[in-house]
């Protein structure tokens, strides 16, 4: 994204916005006409009190009959207008905290489908603060926008009626200078709306800092560091506080600089009405004291929804500013799409496809040139929410049909994979996998040694298609895994990783994460297997106890524990065992081989382990080393080549 | 809330200043009928047309002198909301820095984070918008009511007797609504800690194919703090027309009066009209305190957001006068029991333990046996329920624990580094270490190949690391332990991503650190720790053997079972 969202962000994202709005048009058209009778009511009222008031000319010269039905009606008509109004407050509440959720719906939508690739250059903390404090900033800025917009439009419209009646000269020269305001609006928020933009920045910046260093809160304690992660946030809060004072202050200059701009068009009909008054004393249309006033009356009335309107200019102009960057987000190109027509045997509910299936040949699969995912976004190419939701639908229950099958082993995978000449880097200057191929057969168990940072955890990646090869191609039965949908691919793979992720939530619930529909009965027997059962009755509530996201009380190996217990349950044809035991104890893990070697019978299983007792029962055994595989066999055989692989092997005594 | 506005104090003088020129503007505003009034009777009526521009010329200066006095209150208003908002933030980052381990566990970080971040914003709209309009509201109003009582006492007191019902509908929705806005503040805080949990898992989530299950939690969520914000919303959307309604009411009931007064010759037509403008007056100002009000509600449900997390007064204690210990002993610990707040059972049973200085100590035993747990204790992280630990004969309660941790180094389980260079990174260990003790030290933790693959110490480390695989990771948070040169290094079982032949040289030199420190190595391999000068083998919190390697293996069947589920095939041979 090389655009300046400084100069783009205004038109482009109003026009997204105005989208966003689109399914809410009819409740935005009742807000209207609502909001014009609430203006019509209270403009009407005060004729009516004035009427009123001639009704008591002086002593002994009371209407009372005539005053007394004139208030009654202003009464029923109060009565009136107060329920219009609260009715305009509900529906613009509706459509605003609609609208929002809408797009905060789409962003976390949009996120599921966001490439590993750019998630993982990301930080969470950054992401986080735009779904939330950007989105919150511009629910706050529309529901301004539409409370002040619409009563100020109509109250302008209906005053310039009734000073156009009164005199058509003097209502001109309102009306010429009026818009002065706007300029001087205009003005300022085309100035400020970088300093909300930097505001905006510096804000995420701390909201990204204040989750890594609270986050690791316990390190920070841990090293003394408290006083220097201190001194960092400040200095960070100062940028904050100067950019935020800027931002504030001048855009907080609009009102009163619009409200000058009222003074000076008052001052101006005073001046040409009072001549006017003077001029024409005598003659027959004269200009009398009495318009005058109600001209003065109306020029005020006239003025104010403008210092409204400029004030809510103002406040949008940083709704803008957040909601810019929460489109920003949105038009990160989205992960090549799966391709549309599913191979017999999955079954599966196929979203109603536009065209032909993409093939996806070699020079075509590049990110940036996938269809639906042009640097355009996604978003405006669906044609506003309506038909993007109904897109939506399609996709969701297509997707919850999948999910509701996991745990039964898709039928239609054996388990073959093969590594076709495969390269892959993270970045270009740094080529990491070059040209590797080697096949594994449906049930064998394939190692994988080497050094770290050897391009271990960089395969597992590639196998799970969190990235896409560069080169070559990964085959799965035959058939390339960019043929599939990632939900066939992944629903074929178990995968365990060093780095236990645990929800907050119920350990049942972390438990049957692949398998909602599990019995009380399989959870038990899948954690007894894992050797897990043990200490989940230990804990205060048992299977109901909650965890928080970082796992609580939970040691490291025990998570690791509920996190096999999480794929035992499961049991798909193939298996990524990413240094899965590295955190248990020995004595647990032997106790736990059973379990691994029964689950592992018959399921092509990729180990990555630093273990040698865990890798020397494998079939294959792949030694890397920078990306290549340096050594190939099985452990016998690999020790009497005496290679990098027996070093290795040796060292484990070597104390 | 008094201990938050305390940080207000330093903004005295913008706090007082501001509203006052609102005031001043607001009554140079007042001056402007009067101004008008003349133009009428003395321009008009007299014909005088020099008098009418130069009249228009004063209402111009007028809302100039008004320009600049609302510019002024402006300025001062943003630098006392964004300067005490400013203020807040570093309070709360710095309270929140002293909380122990146990209190980080019970609140949890990610409520912590919204209230550093979206809490403060709103606090920061809200002050900003009460000091520069909140005074000006019951200015006008009760202005307006004391005119009225220079034109006529008896129609005035109808206006005594809506200024309170007003005040009650004001008053009565803004508490109404209070706890309302802290709900959705508090769902919002779910809907947040939902994104950042659905990011951190992104890889086990998507694994399991869990994208729309996700994105289902999410809309769940979402809707939920959708419905709580309309609720919210119905309830404050209220204001306006109850009270437009209750003005509404007494300009009836005024204009009855009035009439009854004008029949009996006590009142004028002329002073109906200036009663019915100065009850119009009210109306307007309440239509805008209205807005504010909603906003000043909400911001006051973060302040209480924010005020109850600096109410947390945990802090790390320092007794005086406890008893000492064998000054000779680098680490004592004397019957030690730790059961965490909230769990069912010990943590630790009685667990006793003397180490040497320079002494390399071994602690074995299962998953969830309380290995973390007991070294947790020696820099104080978690307080023994029981027992005392004592470091350098000092009991740790009776040190400051700042002064106890310098002593320490923790390399901890779970590999955390920070975005910034290596060489930042690393100084985490200590801030003046030269660039040789850098390098010794990376070279001890096996770290070499990782710098170098990062383009030396400059070469950047993406946030939580990253951009590194789990050992490099592991290695030099191993290397930023080093470079401390602590008296006590603790090492929790932070070589799991490490492979045989780099552990090993790894613990070699451990072994050759020149000053020598004591060494807490917790692992699950006994290779690891047969070297050890005592080995403490635990087993679900209570020590199960204690000795060294030769002697654990003829003593002790757990360390024997360990030790075998490692060996036995390999010795076979």
């Amino acid at each position: 994204m090389k655009r300046t969202p400084s100069q783009k962000a205004p038109a482009g994202t109003m026009k997204r916005v105005l989208l966003a709005l689109k399914p809410y048009r009819l409740l935005i058209l009742c807000s209207v006409l609502c909001s014009a009778a609430t203006v019509a009511l209270t403009l009407y009222i005060p004729v009516l009190v004035g009427r009123a008031i001639d009704r008591i000319l002086g002593p002994d010269a009371v209407d009372f009959r005539g005053v007394g039905t004139l208030l009654l009606e202003i009464g029923v008509l109060a009565g009136l207008t107060a329920l219009v109004q609260w009715l305009v407050s509900v529906i613009n509440n509706r459509v605003c905290f609609r609208v929002v959720r809408d797009i905060r719906d789409r962003a976390f939508g949009h996120l599921q489908r966001l490439p590993l690739s750019w998630l993982d250059r990301q930080s969470v903390g950054g992401l986080v603060s735009q779904i939330i404090t950007d989105v919150d900033q511009f629910a706050d800025g529309l529901l301004l926008g539409f409370t002040q917009l619409f009563t100020g439009l109509v109250t302008i419209l209906g005053t310039l009626g009734f000073m156009l009646s009164i005199k058509p000269l003097i209502a001109g020269i309102v009306i010429v200078l009026t818009p002065l305001s706007f300029v001087v609006a205009r003005f300022i928020a085309s100035h400020t709306h970088s300093y909300f933009l930097e505001q905006s920045k510096i804000r995420g910046r701390q909201t990204a800092y204040v989750d890594e260093l609270l986050g690791s809160q316990k390190v920070v304690k841990a090293f003394c560091r408290e006083e220097r992660s201190l001194a960092d946030f400040d200095e960070i809060n100062r940028r904050l506080e100067k950019s935020s004072l800027k931002a504030i202050f001048y855009s907080s200059l609009t009102n009163p600089c619009t409200r000058f701009v009222n003074s000076v068009v008052y001052a101006a009909v005073v001046l040409t009405g009072a001549l006017l008054c003077v001029s024409t004393a005598g003659s027959a249309g004269a200009f009398t004291v009495g318009s005058l006033s109600a001209l003065l009356a109306y020029a005020n009335q006239y003025t104010k929804p403008f210092n409204e309107i400029s004030g809510v200019v103002t406040e949008f102009q940083n709704a803008l500013a957040c909601a810019g960057r929460i489109f920003e987000l949105m038009d990160q190109p989205t992960e090549s799409p799966d391709p549309i027509k599913t191979p017999a045997g999955d079954g599966s509910p196929v979203p109603p496809s536009t065209g032909e299936r993409p093939h996806f040949c070699h020079s075509e699969r590049s990110e940036e040139s996938v269809p639906f995912a042009s640097a355009e976004g996604s978003w405006e190419k669906r044609e506003g929410l309506a038909t993007a939701a109904d897109a939506d639908c399609h996709d969701r229950s297509a997707d919850r049909s999948r999910n509701d099958r996991i745990g039964t082993p898709a039928p239609n995978i054996r388990g073959e994979v093969c590594l076709d000449s495969v390269s892959f880097s993270y970045d270009k200057e740094n080529p990491l996998i070059e040209n590797l191929s080697f096949t594994a057969r449906p049930g064998q168990r394939i190692a994988i040694v080497g050094p770290t940072g050897c391009g271990k955890t960089t395969l597992i990646n590639l196998l799970m298609r969190f990235y896409d090869v560069d080169g070559g191609a990964i085959r799965v039965d035959g058939r390339d895994i960019r043929e599939m949908t990632r939900s066939q691919l992944r629903a074929g793979y178990g995968m365990v990783l060093q780095e236990t992720w645990l929800r907050s939530g119920t350990i049942r619930e972390n438990l049957t994460l692949g398998k909602p529909d599990a019995t009380d009965a399989q959870v038990e027997a899948a954690c007894r297997a894992a050797h897990a059962h043990s200490f989940i009755r230990l804990l205060p509530q048992g299977y109901d106890t909650v965890i928080g996201e970082d796992g609580g009380m939970l040691s490291q190996g025990q998570k690791q524990l509920l996190c096999i217990a999480r794929v035992m349950l499961c049991l798909p044809p193939m298996l990524i065992l990413d240094e899965a035991t590295s955190s248990i104890d020995t004595r647990t893990e032997l106790k736990i081989q059973n379990a691994f070697a029964k689950m592992m019978r018959g399921r092509t299983s990729f180990i990555v382990a630093h273990r040698l007792s865990t890798i020397r029962e494998a079939d294959v055994i792949l030694v890397m080393k920078e990306g290549r595989v340096i050594e190939i066999g099985n452990h016998e055989s690999l020790l009497e080549q005496g290679g990098f692989y027996s070093k290795l092997y040796n060292s484990q005594f070597a104390l | 809330m008094s201990e938050l506005f305390s940080h207000l104090k330093a903004y005295r003088k913008e706090c007082v200043l501001g509203p006052l020129l609102k005031l001043a503007e607001a009554a140079l505003e007042l001056f402007v009928p009067m101004i008008v009034a003349s133009v009428i009777d003395r321009g008009i009526g007299l014909g005088d047309r020099g008098y009418i521009l130069r009249m228009s010329l004063v209402l111009v200066a007028l809302g100039l002198l008004g320009l600049i006095f609302s510019v002024t209150a402006q300025y001062f208003s943003a630098r006392a909301a964004v300067g005490f908002v400013t203020r807040l933030r570093h309070a709360l980052y710095a309270h929140i820095q002293g909380f122990p381990y146990a209190t980080l566990d019970r609140i949890g970080i990610p409520t912590l984070i919204t209230r550093m971040s979206s809490d403060m914003n709103q606090v920061q709209t809200g002050l900003n918008l009460t000091l520069r309009l909140l005074l000006r509201s019951p200015f006008v109003v009760f202005g307006a009511m004391i005119m009225a009582f220079t034109i006529d006492s008896t129609a005035a007191l109808w206006f005594v007797a809506a200024i309170p019902l007003l005040a009650l509908v004001v008053f009565g929705v803004m508490l109404l609504t209070m706890p309302m806005y802290r709900g959705v503040q508090e769902q919002l805080d779910r809907v947040l800690g939902t994104t950042r949990e659905n990011l951190n898992g992104v890889r086990v989530l998507r694994a399991f194919r869990k994208e729309a299950a996700e994105q289902q939690r999410f809309e769940e969520q979402n809707r939920l703090l959708t419905a709580l914000q309309q609720r919210v919303g119905r309830v404050s959307a209220l204001m306006n027309p109850v009270t437009y309604v209750i003005v509404n009411l007494a300009v009836v009931a005024l204009i009855r009066t009035g009439a009854l007064r004008v029949n009996a010759g006590l009142l004028t037509q002329g002073a109906v009209v200036a009663l019915y403008n100065y009850m119009s007056q009210i109306l307007v100002e309440l239509i805008k305190l209205a807005n504010l009000i909603i906003n000043v509600t909400k911001s006051l449900a973060c302040a209480k957001r924010i005020q109850s997390v600096l109410e947390i007064q945990d802090r790390e204690q320092i007794t005086e006068g406890l008893p000492g210990g064998d000054p000779a002993l680098r680490v004592e610990l004397d019957r030690v029991s730790l059961r965490y707040p909230g769990a069912a059972g010990d943590a630790l049973e009685s667990v006793s333990l003397r180490a040497e200085a320079g002494q390399l100590i071994g602690v074995i035993g299962g998953t969830g046996s309380g290995k973390s747990s007991l070294v947790n204790l020696i820099p104080r992280f978690y307080e023994a329920t029981e027992g005392r630990v004592l470091v350098d004969g000092v009991d740790v309660r009776g040190m400051d624990p700042r002064v106890l941790r310098r002593k320490i180094a923790v390399v901890p389980q779970k590999a955390t580094l920070f975005q910034g260079s290596i060489r930042e990174n690393l100084l985490w260990g200590e801030e003046e270490a030269s660039d040789e003790l850098l390098t010794r030290a990376v070279q001890a933790a096996q770290a070499e190949e990782v710098v170098a693959a990062k383009g030396g110490l400059e070469g950047e480390i993406e946030q939580f690391g990253r951009n590194l695989s789990g050992g490099q990771r592991q290695r030099l948070t191993i290397a930023r332990a080093l470079v401390r040169q602590p008296e006590i290094l603790i090492l929790d079982d932070s070589s799991s991503a490490l492979d045989f032949a780099t552990d090993a040289a790894l613990r070699k030199a451990l072994g050759q650190l020149p000053q020598r420190p004591t060494i807490f190595l917790v692992s699950q391999r006994t290779t690891a720790v047969r070297g050890a000068d005592q080995i403490l083998v635990l087993e679900e919190g209570r020590v199960a053997g204690q000795g060294t390697h030769e002697e654990l293996l003829e003593s002790c069947p757990v360390y024997r079972e360990i030790h075998q589920s490692q060996f036995r095939k390999e010795a076979a041979q």
